[in-house]
C-alpha cells in the first residue's frame, strides 16, 4: 500500500490526493501515482495558466491550427505552411547546462517534424544571471554548445534569438527554444489517435531511466539541494533525432499514419493519453514490448521515462509493415507496443499483470486547474528619472554598447551553423533572421523578443511590448508578420503578485495581438523559476514568424553607402523610465515602461514594409534597447561606415539620444529615392525626421559628440570574448 | 556525366550538394547509400558533409570502414576524382586516401562564418575556373577542422603542392592554414569550406560556383 | 572477460582540451597539476579461449578501427 508521504514526493498536495483517491476509487498503484503525478504537474497539465491562457486571441485566415497540438500551424500560401513553436528547458539547463539546451532543442524539433514539417530553422532564447556572476561562465559555455551541437549535428540552422543577463536569473537561467517547419496543407499530422484495434507504434531511441520525475522537477522550485538532481536530466543523441526525423517524413509520403506525438515531457505517459484523450478513445500498453537499453525496468520506470528521440504513433493495420520497413532502413527501433481500444482507459500491462488501468478524463479533463489569488504588488511610488549631472555622452554610447544585454553576441552565434540548407538570407545579428523557402521567390523572417525589466515593472505594458517588438522586427526585414508562438517564464504562481503578473500578461499579450493580426498559435509556460524564494523578472518570451512573398528586394536591402540619408520614423525620444541608459549609466530602474500605442504601431510598420517593398530603402533597423543612437551604431558597425548625425536641440537631448518609446524605426534612404519616401510618409501622415548622412568612419553627433567605429566597434565587439577567455 | 553522392546515417549536406549540382550544372547526382558494395560508374564521387555516425569515436572514423568504401578506395586509386566537403575530407584522411587528420578546432568550440579562402592552384580538375591564389569567400562550418600532420608528411605535401586551399587568418588551428588538400595524384580533393553553401550571393556569397564549374569542364573534356 | 582500451594523443599533437581543463584548474587555485592530456577508455566484454587471444583481437580492432594511429596511441588491459 502506498505511504503517506508518497504523494508529496511526487509533488501531489493533500487535496489533489483526495480528488486522485475519489476519481480512481480505490487505492492506486505506485504506476498509477507516477502517471497522475506527471499528469497533474504544472508542466503538463499547466493547472495554474491553463484557466488564462484561454483568453489568447488565437485566430485569423493564416491560423490552420491554433494552440492545442504539438506546434501551431500557418498558412503561407501556394499550399505550403508553417509550422512552429517555442519551449522552455530552464531548470534542466541549470543542472546541466550543455545536455538540458541540447535536449530542449531536440524537443522543440520533434514538435515540429511530429505535425509533418521538416524543421528549416531554430532560434533561441536566453536569460543568464549577472554577466560577473561566478557561474555565469559555465552556463553559457555548457548552454551555448547544447544548443549548437545538437542543432549543427541534425542539420538545422541556428539563425536567429536574444541573450539577456540579469541578477534575477542568478539561481534560474532560461533557455527557451523554438522551430519553424514547412510542410504542404495535405501534410500536416495531429495527435489525435483513432479505429478501434489500431496499432500503437512506439519508434526511435531505447528507453532508459533518464528524465524519470524531469516533469515533476520543472514544476517546481529549487533550492540548495538541487545540485544533487543532476541523474533526472537527459542526455540527448541529435545523431538518433537525424535518423527518427528521416525516417519519420519519410513514411509521412505515404498513408500509413493515423495519429502521431513525439514523447516528451513524461514520456510515454503524456504522449499515450493525450492521443487517446483527442481521440476521445482509450488506449492499451504491453510494457513487455518497449525497447529499452537498461536491465529490469519498472512499469514505473518505463511510463515515466523521459529518454529523448522517441515518437509514439497509431498506424493504419495495412501499412504497418511497410511502416516497419521505412524504420529499420534507418536504423530506428520500431516495435508495436499497444493499440487503441474502445474503453476511454488508459490500460498499463506489463509482466502479465495490470500495471494501471485510468479513465482517461481524469487525468486529462479532471487534472486539477487552479485559479489562483491574483493581487497586484504594493505599488511603489513611481519616481521620475532626475539626471543632476553632466553626462558625458560619447562615454554613455560606449559604456551602452559594451552593456551585457546591447553588446555584440557573435562569440555565441557564431557557434551555430547558420549557412546549413543553404538557403539563410541575411547575417547574423539582424533584427530578424529570413530563410528562402526552396525553390521558391518566398522567405519566411523570423524573431524572438521580449524586455524583462518592462514586463516586471508593468506586467501589462511589457506584454503588448513584447508582441509589438516582435511584429517591428519581422516589419523591418520587408516581411508581412504572421503568428506568434510563446514561452511564458514565471516565478512562483502561488505568490498573488506574480500570478497577477501572469495574467496581466495575458490581458498585454491579447491586445497587441488582435490589433496587429498577430495571432498566438502554439506556446509554453514554465513557472517556478524561483530559487531560495527569490523569483525571476517576468519573462513572457514572444517568437514570430513573416512571409516575404518575392525575395529580389533583399539584394539591394541591407547595404548602405556614402551619401544615403538618415531618417527616424515616429516620434521624438521620450522618457527614459526603465531603459538601458536608465540602468547602465545611471544605476536607476524608475519602473515605467514606455506604452506601446498599438494604433501607431500598426500604420507606421505598414509604411515601412511598403518602403522597403518598394526598394525606397538601404536600410531599416527598428529602435529598442539602448534608444536612437544605439540603433544607429549597430547599424554603422553592422555596414562599416560611418554617420554625421544632427539631432535638432528642441527637446532633452538625452531623451532623444537614450529613450526607448516604440514603434520606431532608423532607416536610410539614397538622395534619389527620398522624394518617394516622403510621399508615401506625408500621405500617411507619419512622423518622420531627417537625422543626417551615412559619411566617413566616424559617428559625429552635432558637430560635437566624435566616436571613430574602431571604438564603436570594439566596445560593441569585446565584452563576451574578454569574459570567456578571462 | 556521372556524379555520385555518397550518404552515410547523420550525412546532412547531401540535399545542398545535390542541389547545388543541378543549380550550377543543371545535372541530376545519384545519392547513393554506404550500405551499397559498389558505385556506378561515374565521373566525380562526392562525400557531403554532416555528422556521419554523429561524430562517434571520430569524426568520420566509422563511415570510413562502411562497405561502400572499398570501391570507392578501389575506384579513387584507378584515379576516379573525388571530392570530400567536410565530413567528406574528414573521411578522406580516415581511410588515408589523404594524408594527416582533422583535429578538434583549437578554439574547442564550433565555428560557423563565410570565411576568406585562397585557392592556390588553377590547374586541376577541381579549380580550373579560379586564378591562382585567388581569394574567395566560402562559409565554413565545423567543431573538427584543425588539419594535423607529421613534420615530415608537411613538408612534402608542401613541396609538391597539394595544399588546394588556405585560411587567409588562422581560425582552427590547422597547420599552415590548409584548409583543402589534393592527394599526390591530384584526383582527389579534400576541403572544410562548404563550397555547395556559395553558389548563390543572396545567401552571401556565389565564390564556390567556380568549383563545380571547374569540375564540368575538366569533365567534359 | 572484461577488457579497457585507453586511448590517447600522441605527445607531439596539440592537446587542446587538456590544455582547458588545466586552465580551469588554475582558476580553481589546484596548482601543482601540470601537463594534463585527455584521452578516451573504451570497456568491453569479450570471449576469447584465453588471454592471449583476446589481447591479440582486441589489438586487431584498436589498429582497425578504435585508435587513429596517425594521432593516437593506446594501452589495452585483460581482466
Amino acid at each position: 500500500m502506498p505511504d503517506k508521504d508518497i504523494y508529496q514526493s511526487h509533488g501531489i498536495n493533500d487535496d489533489e490526493k483526495k480528488l486522485l483517491l475519489d476519481s480512481l476509487g480505490r487505492e492506486p498503484t505506485i504506476t498509477e501515482i507516477g502517471i497522475f503525478s506527471v499528469m497533474w504537474s504544472e508542466h503538463c497539465s499547466y493547472k495554474s495558466s491553463r484557466y488564462w491562457l484561454k483568453e489568447l486571441h488565437t485566430s485569423g485566415k493564416q491560423v490552420i491550427q491554433g494552440p492545442g497540438e504539438n506546434a501551431g500551424v500557418v498558412d503561407i500560401g501556394d499550399n505550403q505552411a508553417v509550422i512552429f513553436k517555442m519551449e522552455s528547458h530552464n531548470h534542466p539547463s541549470f543542472i546541466e547546462p550543455y545536455q538540458g539546451a541540447a535536449t530542449g532543442v531536440g524537443g522543440i524539433m520533434r514538435d515540429v517534424f511530429t505535425m509533418g514539417a521538416r524543421p528549416i530553422a531554430l532560434l533561441n532564447s536566453l536569460r543568464f544571471g549577472e554577466i560577473n556572476h561566478p557561474k555565469t561562465k559555465y552556463l553559457l559555455s555548457g548552454v551555448v554548445g547544447g544548443i549548437g551541437g545538437y542543432g549543427n549535428c541534425v542539420g538545422i540552422p541556428t539563425i536567429s534569438g536574444e541573450t539577456g543577463f540579469d541578477s534575477s536569473y542568478n539561481g534560474n537561467n532560461l533557455v527557451n527554444a523554438m522551430c519553424v517547419g514547412l510542410t504542404t496543407h495535405d501534410k500536416i499530422f495531429y495527435s489525435k489517435a483513432s479505429g478501434i484495434g489500431n496499432p500503437v507504434v512506439y519508434v526511435g531511441a531505447k528507453t532508459g531511466r533518464d528524465g524519470i520525475h524531469g516533469a515533476t522537477m520543472a514544476s517546481g522550485e529549487f533550492d540548495d539541494e538541487s545540485e544533487k538532481n543532476r541523474p533526472t536530466v537527459q542526455v540527448g543523441d541529435p545523431y538518433a533525432e537525424k535518423l527518427l526525423l528521416e525516417a519519420c517524413l519519410e513514411l509521412m509520403q505515404e498513408d500509413a499514419i493515423v495519429s502521431i506525438q513525439d514523447m516528451g515531457a513524461a514520456g510515454l505517459t503524456s504522449s499515450s493519453v493525450e492521443m487517446a484523450d483527442k481521440g476521445q478513445v482509450g488506449i492499451e500498453l504491453n510494457l513487455d514490448k518497449i525497447p529499452t537499453r537498461q536491465k529490469n525496468m519498472t512499469a514505473y520506470e518505463m511510463m515515466l521515462s523521459e529518454s529523448q528521440e522517441r515518437m509514439l504513433m497509431v498506424l493504419t493495420p495495412e501499412k504497418t509493415q511497410l511502416a516497419k520497413e521505412v524504420f529499420e532502413k534507418w536504423g530506428v527501433d520500431f516495435e508495436i507496443v499497444g493499440e487503441i481500444t474502445d474503453t476511454n482507459n488508459l490500460v498499463v500491462k506489463h509482466n502479465n499483470k495490470v500495471e494501471a488501468n485510468i479513465p482517461i478524463t481524469y487525468l486529462t479533463d479532471s487534472a486539477p486547474i487552479y485559479k489562483r489569488d491574483a493581487s497586484p504588488r504594493k505599488q511603489k511610488q513611481k519616481s521620475s528619472l532626475i539626471i543632476n549631472q553632466d553626462i558625458n555622452i560619447k562615454d554613455a554610447i560606449l559604456k551602452l554598447l559594451n552593456s551585457p544585454n546591447i553588446c555584440s553576441k557573435k562569440w555565441i552565434w557564431e557557434q551555430y551553423d547558420r549557412s546549413i540548407m543553404a538557403n539563410t538570407l541575411n547575417p547574423a545579428g539582424d533584427d530578424a533572421g529570413i530563410v528562402r523557402i526552396e525553390g521558391t521567390k518566398k522567405a519566411i523572417a523570423m524573431s524572438s523578443d521580449v524586455n524583462p525589466k518592462y514586463c516586471t515593472a508593468d506586467a501589462m505594458k511589457g506584454a503588448k511590448q513584447a508582441v509589438a517588438e516582435c511584429w517591428r522586427n519581422i516589419i523591418s526585414m520587408g516581411a508581412e508578420p504572421l503568428a506568434i508562438t510563446n514561452c511564458l517564464n514565471f516565478g512562483n504562481p502561488e505568490k498573488p503578485e506574480i500570478m497577477y503578473d501572469f495574467v496581466k500578461t495575458i490581458e498585454g499579450i491579447t491586445e497587441a495581438s488582435k490589433e496587429l493580426n498577430f495571432p498566438v498559435v502554439s506556446g509554453n509556460v514554465s513557472l517556478y523559476n524561483e530559487t531560495n524564494g527569490k523569483a525571476i523578472n517576468n519573462t513572457p518570451t514572444i517568437g514570430g514568424v513573416g512571409l516575404i512573398n518575392d525575395i529580389s528586394f533583399l539584394e539591394k536591402f541591407g547595404s548602405i553607402t556614402e551619401g544615403d540619408q538618415v531618417f527616424l520614423i515616429g516620434n521624438k525620444g521620450k522618457n527614459l523610465s526603465c531603459s538601458a541608459f536608465e540602468e547602465v549609466i545611471m544605476g536607476r530602474n524608475t519602473e515605467d515602461p514606455p506604452d506601446v500605442n498599438l494604433k501607431t504601431e500598426k500604420i507606421n510598420g505598414e509604411i515601412v514594409k511598403k518602403l522597403i517593398n518598394d526598394q525606397l530603402l538601404s536600410s531599416c533597423h527598428d529602435i529598442s534597447d539602448g534608444g536612437l543612437i544605439i540603433s544607429i551604431c549597430e547599424l554603422l558597425i553592422k555596414s562599416n561606415i560611418g554617420a554625421d548625425i544632427n539631432i535638432a536641440n528642441n527637446g532633452d537631448i538625452l531623451e532623444e539620444l537614450f529613450a526607448e518609446n516604440q514603434s520606431r524605426y532608423i532607416v536610410s534612404v539614397s538622395s534619389s529615392n527620398q522624394d518617394k519616401m516622403f510621399e508615401i510618409l506625408n500621405n500617411a501622415s507619419i512622423e518622420y525626421y531627417h537625422l543626417g548622412n551615412i559619411t566617413g568612419n566616424e559617428l559625429k553627433v552635432n558637430d560635437k559628440i566624435v566616436i571613430s567605429l574602431r571604438e564603436l566597434t570594439e566596445a560593441f565587439e569585446n565584452l563576451i570574448p574578454e569574459l570567456m577567455a578571462s | 556525366m556521372e556524379i555520385s553522392i555518397i550518404r552515410f546515417p547523420g550525412t546532412n549536406c547531401e540535399v545542398d550538394t545535390y542541389n547545388a549540382v543541378k543549380k550550377v550544372l543543371g545535372i541530376t547526382s545519384k545519392i547513393l547509400s554506404c550500405k551499397d558494395t559498389t558505385i556506378p560508374k561515374s565521373d566525380l564521387i562526392i562525400i557531403p558533409g554532416g555528422f556521419s555516425y554523429g561524430d562517434y569515436l571520430r569524426s568520420g572514423a566509422i563511415a570510413a570502414r562502411e562497405p561502400i568504401m572499398s570501391d570507392l578506395i578501389k575506384k579513387a586509386k584507378n584515379g576516379v576524382n573525388i571530392l570530400g566537403i567536410c565530413n567528406g575530407f574528414q573521411i578522406l584522411t580516415e581511410c588515408n586516401l589523404l594524408p594527416g587528420v582533422l583535429l578538434k578546432n583549437n578554439t574547442l568550440k564550433f565555428i560557423s562564418k563565410i570565411t576568406n579562402i585562397q585557392v592556390t592552384r588553377n590547374d586541376t580538375f577541381f579549380s580550373k575556373d579560379y586564378d591562382k591564389n585567388q581569394s574567395v569567400k566560402i562559409p565554413v562550418a565545423h567543431h573538427d577542422g584543425n588539419y594535423f600532420v607529421d613534420q615530415e608528411t608537411l613538408k612534402k605535401i608542401e613541396q609538391n603542392e597539394q595544399v588546394a586551399m588556405r585560411y587567409a587568418e588562422p581560425i582552427n588551428g590547422s597547420l599552415n592554414n590548409i584548409a583543402g588538400l589534393y592527394n599526390n595524384k591530384f584526383n582527389i580533393l579534400g576541403m572544410m569550406p562548404h563550397p555547395e553553401r556559395a553558389i548563390d550571393n543572396q545567401t552571401g556569397t556565389d565564390d564556390g560556383t567556380k568549383l563545380f564549374q571547374s569540375m564540368f569542364k575538366s569533365m567534359s573534356l | 572477460m572484461k577488457a579497457r582500451v585507453f586511448i590517447r594523443l600522441k605527445s607531439e599533437v596539440l592537446d587542446p582540451q587538456g590544455q582547458a581543463i588545466e586552465s580551469s584548474l588554475k582558476n580553481l587555485n589546484e596548482n601543482n597539476i601540470k601537463n594534463i592530456r585527455q584521452g578516451k577508455l573504451i570497456e568491453m566484454d569479450i570471449e576469447a579461449k584465453n588471454l592471449e587471444e583476446a589481447r591479440k583481437s582486441i589489438e586487431n580492432i584498436t589498429l582497425k578501427l578504435l585508435a587513429n594511429t596517425v594521432i593516437e596511441d593506446y594501452k589495452i588491459e585483460i581482466e
